[in-house]
């Protein structure tokens, strides 16, 4: 299968969009080649704006530019978008509702050997706290493609959680994207695996080796994380009455929380969270750290098992 | 307006902050006292605006950084028409768009939501970029509090500024003298504050903040000058007009009771 990171979906949807909407603009805060931005600025030269290291005023720059019509996306890390600049999204962008976009790269434990500073586990729960916010966690290059595509789209605050390391393309040209609601991946009946970006394509193997033995496994794309699909995750609970969910991003205030919410409001079921746990990530081979953090089909697997033992 | 007419109206937006204050019970009379002057200059002979027309596209932008003065802001919003007079006395209460900081989701004439200090003078700048992006000849003014000027985020954003050569922002420096705890020397020094700024490429100028001829000669200046943000640096008076106020740091937070507030009236009368 063909791998391609979800960055570079963001920035070329970034550059075809610059290309008919004069209205988008792009800043970086001096990781362009990282985050990708710079093809756009190659582009687009007098639409972007590299305001250097400092974080809060990329974000307090890129709502400045909104409330002038712009369409400013906001490119960094996403540990410094979420984290460092988080006041900044919360009370100058959220609560004025601002029409501003934030593209937050090299998300998750697959950033790598660059260690827990750089590697974001706790974006999630960081942005699925803001009123007026969507958030957006796109499994492959096509899907961050769309997301970003309906960011613009979009009225309001938008983060997109992207990733550095090339990841297999699941989705096609053809797929769906609509925002806030989930993407059933594979039809199954015993339990359901509610995955969301780079843990998708793990939550499919799984659900290809539960099949061999016998176990049918549903798997849904939860590119949405806000607003969430809460009918998608209903209907999941009512019919394969178990569910385990799968995210490269910390259990504690992510997707499993978010989940659970949900199935303990409506419709309790046992349920199993594939994740960090109360845990900084470390340095390593990002595929070594998926082994080394539990992130693997096969753990998934082994929380299937599990799941289905507590099922009624 | 004239220089006379000006003082009035100042009085008059003094007289609002009391009022508005007195009524809510709470607030911040320190800081909206001393921009008072900076602020009626700004709003009455500067600003281009409609505010009939709160979201007409060729009006000047205005952010108030130091959302705490919400008081003094709100009163030169409503003595323009921007909304009834009368709401002035809703402030912080439940159900009224007079946020104890401003909201703009709640308030015409509000451009961004503040009250978190240090953040203002990067979405001025935001701006200022996105006026000169659209070679629109639209200016931008903020105003930032002297104990503000802590914040890192205010210097992030000066360099930018001056990065960009943002010749059409201007921020004001309410210069009081005074944060919650005490002397801004004492607890946190900022000075020299114009060698700062124009260690950033602003032009900044000292001035006398409540006198209207220094005030308006600023923005004048400001408003003449090529490939620079400028900086006006405004000596003030916290609490200034109500004797019992004046140069105190408790007044920073808190808000008259009747008698005082009746007390205050009387002076501004």
């Amino acid at each position: 299968m063909e791998k391609k990171a979800t960055r570079h979906g963001y920035s070329e949807a970034l550059i075809e969009m610059g290309a008919t909407n004069k209205n988008i603009v792009v800043l970086d805060a001096d990781l362009s080649r990282s985050t990708s931005s710079e093809l756009f600025k190659k582009k687009f030269p007098e639409r972007f704006f590299n305001v250097g290291v400092a974080e809060q005023n990329l974000l307090g720059l890129a709502a400045g530019l909104s409330l002038m019509g712009k369409i400013p996306f906001a490119s960094t890390y996403s540990v410094f978008a979420s984290g460092r600049a988080w006041e900044q999204l919360r009370t100058t962008i959220c609560y004025s509702n601002l029409n501003v976009k934030i593209g937050g790269s090299h998300g998750g434990i697959l950033t790598g050997p660059d260690g827990a500073s750089h590697q974001a586990l706790e974006e999630f729960a960081l942005t699925r706290v803001l009123p007026n916010l969507t958030v957006f966690v796109p499994c492959d290059f096509l899907e961050a493609k769309k997301a970003t595509i309906a960011a613009a789209e979009l009225k309001g605050p938008v983060y997109i959680r992207l990733g550095r390391e090339p990841l297999p393309v699941l989705t096609t040209q053809e797929t769906p994207f609509i925002p806030g609601e989930g993407l059933l991946m594979k039809e199954g009946r015993d339990v359901t695996i509610i995955a969301c970006g780079s843990l998708v394509a793990e939550a499919l193997q799984a659900a290809a080796l539960l099949e061999k033995e016998k176990i049918s496994a549903r798997v849904i794309n939860i590119h949405s994380l806000k607003p969430l699909d809460e009918n998608i995750i209903i209907k999941a609970a009512r019919e394969t009455k178990a569910i385990v969910t799968a995210e490269e991003h910390e259990i504690y205030g992510g997707l499993g929380s978010a989940v659970s919410e949900v199935v303990v409001k409506n419709y309790p079921v046992p349920l199993e969270m594939v994740g960090l746990a109360d845990s900084f990530g470390t340095s390593g081979a990002p595929e070594e750290l998926m082994r080394f953090f539990h992130l693997k089909d096969v753990d998934i697997v082994a929380a299937v098992k599990k799941v289905i033992t507590r099922k009624g | 307006m004239d220089i006379a007419q000006l003082e009035e109206q100042a009085k008059k937006i003094r007289q609002d902050i009391i009022k508005m204050l007195g009524a809510a019970g709470s607030g911040h009379p320190g800081g909206s006292l001393s921009s008072t002057d900076l602020m009626t200059a700004l709003f009455f002979n500067i600003l281009r605006q409609k505010p009939k027309e709160p979201r007409w596209p060729g009006r000047d932008r205005f952010i108030l950084s130091k959302g705490h003065c919400a008081p003094v802001l709100y009163a030169c919003l409503a003595e323009l028409g921007y909304f009834p007079i009368e709401q002035l006395l809703t402030l912080r209460k439940l159900g009224s768009c007079l946020q104890g900081h401003p909201s703009c989701q709640d308030v015409a004439g509000v451009e961004v939501s503040t009250g978190s200090l240090g953040m203002g003078l990067s979405v001025a700048t935001g701006m200022a970029l996105g006026a000169k992006f659209d070679q629109s000849d639209v200016r931008v003014y903020c105003l930032v509090g002297d104990g503000e000027l802590q914040e890192g985020q205010i210097w992030e954003a000066a360099m930018s500024a001056g990065h960009y050569r943002l010749d059409n922002l201007c921020c004001i420096v309410d210069n009081n003298d005074l944060q919650i705890d005490g002397r801004i020397k004492e607890v946190m020094n900022v000075y020299p504050i114009a060698d700062k700024f124009k260690a950033f490429g602003w032009q900044a100028m000292e001035i006398e903040g409540h006198d209207f001829k220094q005030i308006l000669a600023a923005y004048d200046r400001a408003s003449k000058t090529k490939e620079k943000p400028t900086v006006i640096i405004a000596r003030t008076i916290k609490g200034k007009g109500i004797s019992f106020m004046e140069d105190q740091e408790e007044w920073h937070g808190k808000a008259p009771n009747k008698e005082l507030t009746a007390k205050a009236l009387k002076e501004l009368e």
